[in-house]
């Protein structure tokens, strides 16, 4: 990153935890996470299955609040909003891209672009022009037409993709985007995001293939409901617990 | 936020499902189309019964002579002639619950004019009696009270008689003779129909009751009338007519505790008010029966829209993932609960129009299909619509995000 002082926080986390009741078994899922993204940033969160990156995830997104901690994104504090509100943020700053695509079938990829912008409430004209453009960035312009459920695997990506960027999110958050997807889609997934990097979008991605965060500049690791590494050639954060 | 938005995605949503959609719809069709059916049946039997009883005149007391008891053996009502034209002049002018007091002296008389006959049943009687059946004149005028002073030979005919004697020739001003006796048309009736009982109403010839009594029906016992038709002044006052009735005549007829009444007095209006109610009954009974379909038809609803949800938990979960709040995913679906059950509802009226008028085509009952009874059906099917709908609707709506997009 090379913007200085005047470097914009998107995300900011302080002493995150998540406490889940398994039945009988209390989870501590996180156990005290800080965290700061700043704007234009590439992170990658990295970790084994149960070290709570999924977790922690959830609750960048918005989807699931924090048993105790402080979170701001884009500068407002979530921590307290009501569900209504998160959904709100969720439409208006957040954009995601999960593993199973998750578009709506027997929809077309411009109708799925268009969802977020629906519930945001803009008109059809603009929304369609910003469909479109959307699914321009991704390539996928011309199967604007084509219902989900008639398009591959890595263009199905593609529109969720354009589907997260179509509201010109603050943050776009990634889980697991290429792990339904072999090798060869998995680089065009990568090459998308490393270009939407470029043009200043802010993103972070969870992954649990090391050549697949290997394409972000900042690679944060999970362990055990803690972050135990936080590494990137441009990255000035102090390691947790600094 | 569109208005319009939870509409279209529930119509694609029941597009998708097309099948589906009809079947569920098929309860809320069925049920009411058999709503409207029963009623349309129903409302047809109460208003034929009204017309009947609008066809026999309103607040209708009878009287009808007593019976006789000679040697221990007693024969019916009407069998002695005990009332007299003077009871029926005492009860109009005595009487203040009673409005108008006709008598009746009623015998077959066989009729001829020109070189046509037939044979019909004559009354004689006042010119009360129209006014208290409510029965109007086709063509002509109506007896007078001086016609029946001056016992004139003067008549008016129903619709049928007139139609037997001189086809389709006007009779006012013709001559007929009923039993021999040169009789002047005055007046031809208007038609009135079958009556209850399924006898022909148009078939009867009305003459002064003098004229009756002296000409044509006299009998051993002179100025003695028939049964006798009262009306009493409002249908309050039914009962007030009734015991005033009573205690005249028995004054009049010198009736003490230990003897036997020599008359009968009847509330016509009473009985075929009971006969209107229990058509009334019926009718709310077949409506109630096909009510109940349609709450099945409603319950079938609430069942796919619960299926529907848990089917489509992974949708819920990315609409609310990209923004969409709980009042968006509540519409989203109760819309389609309302979008089923109103387009159910449509079809089911048109099923039941037509159902209705099918049942009076093939089996010739009388039906009714009232604009109430669709409207309530479309109230009632949206009605039905929000009430099932809305149980799926909020547990669709009350989701967790993250459960709903980690459902498989």
């Amino acid at each position: 990153m090379k913007m200085g002082s005047a470097m914009k926080e998107v995300v900011r986390i302080e002493g995150i935890t998540k406490v889940y009741q398994m039945g009988e078994e209390t989870v501590h899922a996180l156990r005290g996470v800080s965290l700061t993204v700043n704007q234009g940033e590439f992170v990658a969160i990295m970790g084994s299955s149960g070290s709570g990156k999924s977790t922690c995830m959830h609750i960048l997104g918005c989807l699931d609040r924090p048993s105790s901690g402080r979170y701001a994104l884009d500068g407002v504090s979530v921590e307290n909003m009501s569900k209504n509100e998160l959904a709100e943020i969720r439409n208006k700053k957040l954009g995601f891209v999960f593993q199973g695509f998750n578009l709506l079938s027997r929809t077309t990829a411009a109708e799925n672009v268009e969802l977020p912008l629906v519930y945001g409430g803009m008109n059809a004209a603009t929304r369609r022009a910003r469909a479109l453009e959307a699914l321009h960035m991704v390539g996928l312009a011309e199967r604007a037409g084509h219902l989900s459920n008639q398009l591959s695997g890595g263009q199905q990506q593609r529109v969720a993709i354009a589907r997260a960027l179509a509201g010109d999110p603050a943050l776009i958050l990634a889980d697991e985007p290429t792990g339904n997807l072999d090798s060869r889609m998995s680089e065009e997934i990568m090459d998308i995001f490393k270009r939407l990097n470029e043009q200043g979008k802010t993103i972070i991605m969870v992954t649990h293939e090391p050549d697949i965060a290997a394409h972000a500049g900042r690679r944060v690791t999970f362990k055990d409901g803690v972050i135990i590494d936080d590494t990137g050639p441009a990255q000035t954060a102090a390691k947790p617990g600094a | 936020m569109d208005i319009l938005l939870p509409v279209k995605i529930a119509a694609r949503a029941l597009r998708v499902n097309l099948m589906r959609s009809f079947l569920t719809m098929l309860g809320i069709m069925i049920g009411i189309g058999a709503v409207i059916v029963m009623v349309a049946v129903g409302s047809g039997a109460t208003k034929q019964i009204a017309d009947q009883i609008a066809t026999m005149g309103s607040n209708l007391i009878l009287i009808l002579p007593g019976s006789t008891t000679s040697g221990g053996i007693r024969a019916g009502g009407g069998s002695a002639p005990t009332l007299t034209f003077e009871d029926v002049k005492a009860i109009q002018s005595e009487c203040p619950a009673v409005a108008l007091a006709a008598p009746e002296l009623r015998g077959t008389a066989q009729m001829v004019a020109g070189n046509m006959n037939w044979s019909s049943l004559v009354t004689g009687t006042t010119p009360a009696l129209l006014s208290i059946r409510d029965w109007r004149l086709a063509a002509g005028r109506e007896m007078t009270s001086s016609d029946v002073d001056t016992a004139q030979k003067v008549c008016i005919m129903g619709k049928t008689v007139a139609e037997n004697l001189f086809g389709d020739d006007d009779p006012i001003g013709k001559q007929v003779r009923i039993k021999g006796v040169p009789f002047l048309i005055i007046g031809l009736l208007e038609r009135k129909g079958r009556s209850a009982q399924g006898t022909d109403q148009d078939d009867v010839v009305y003459v002064p009751i003098t004229t009756a009594q002296r000409k044509i029906l006299g009998n051993a016992f002179p100025g003695m009338v028939g049964p006798v038709l009262v009306q009493a002044a409002s249908q309050e006052q039914l009962a007030q007519a009734e015991s005033e009735i009573t205690s005249l005549l028995d004054q009049r007829h010198h009736m003490s505790a230990t003897k036997e009444r020599d008359y009968t007095v009847r509330n016509l209006s009473e009985i075929l008010a009971v006969s209107q109610q229990s058509a009334k009954t019926m009718s709310l009974l077949l409506g109630a029966v096909a009510s109940i379909s349609l709450i099945v038809g409603g319950i079938g609803i609430m069942n796919i829209m619960l299926v529907s949800v848990t089917e489509r938990t992974r949708e819920i979960g990315i609409r609310m993932a990209i923004g969409a709040k709980e009042r968006d995913i509540l519409l989203q679906f109760l819309a389609e609960a309302v979008l089923l059950t109103m387009l159910g509802g449509f079809i089911g009226i048109t099923l039941g129009v037509g159902g209705a008028f099918a049942i009076s085509g093939f089996f010739g009952w009388p039906t009714l299909i009232s604009g109430e009874a669709i409207l309530l059906a479309v109230a009632f099917s949206s009605g039905i619509g929000i009430f099932f709908g809305f149980y799926p609707a909020r547990k669709a709506a009350g989701l967790n995000p993250i459960d709903a997009l980690r459902y498989e």
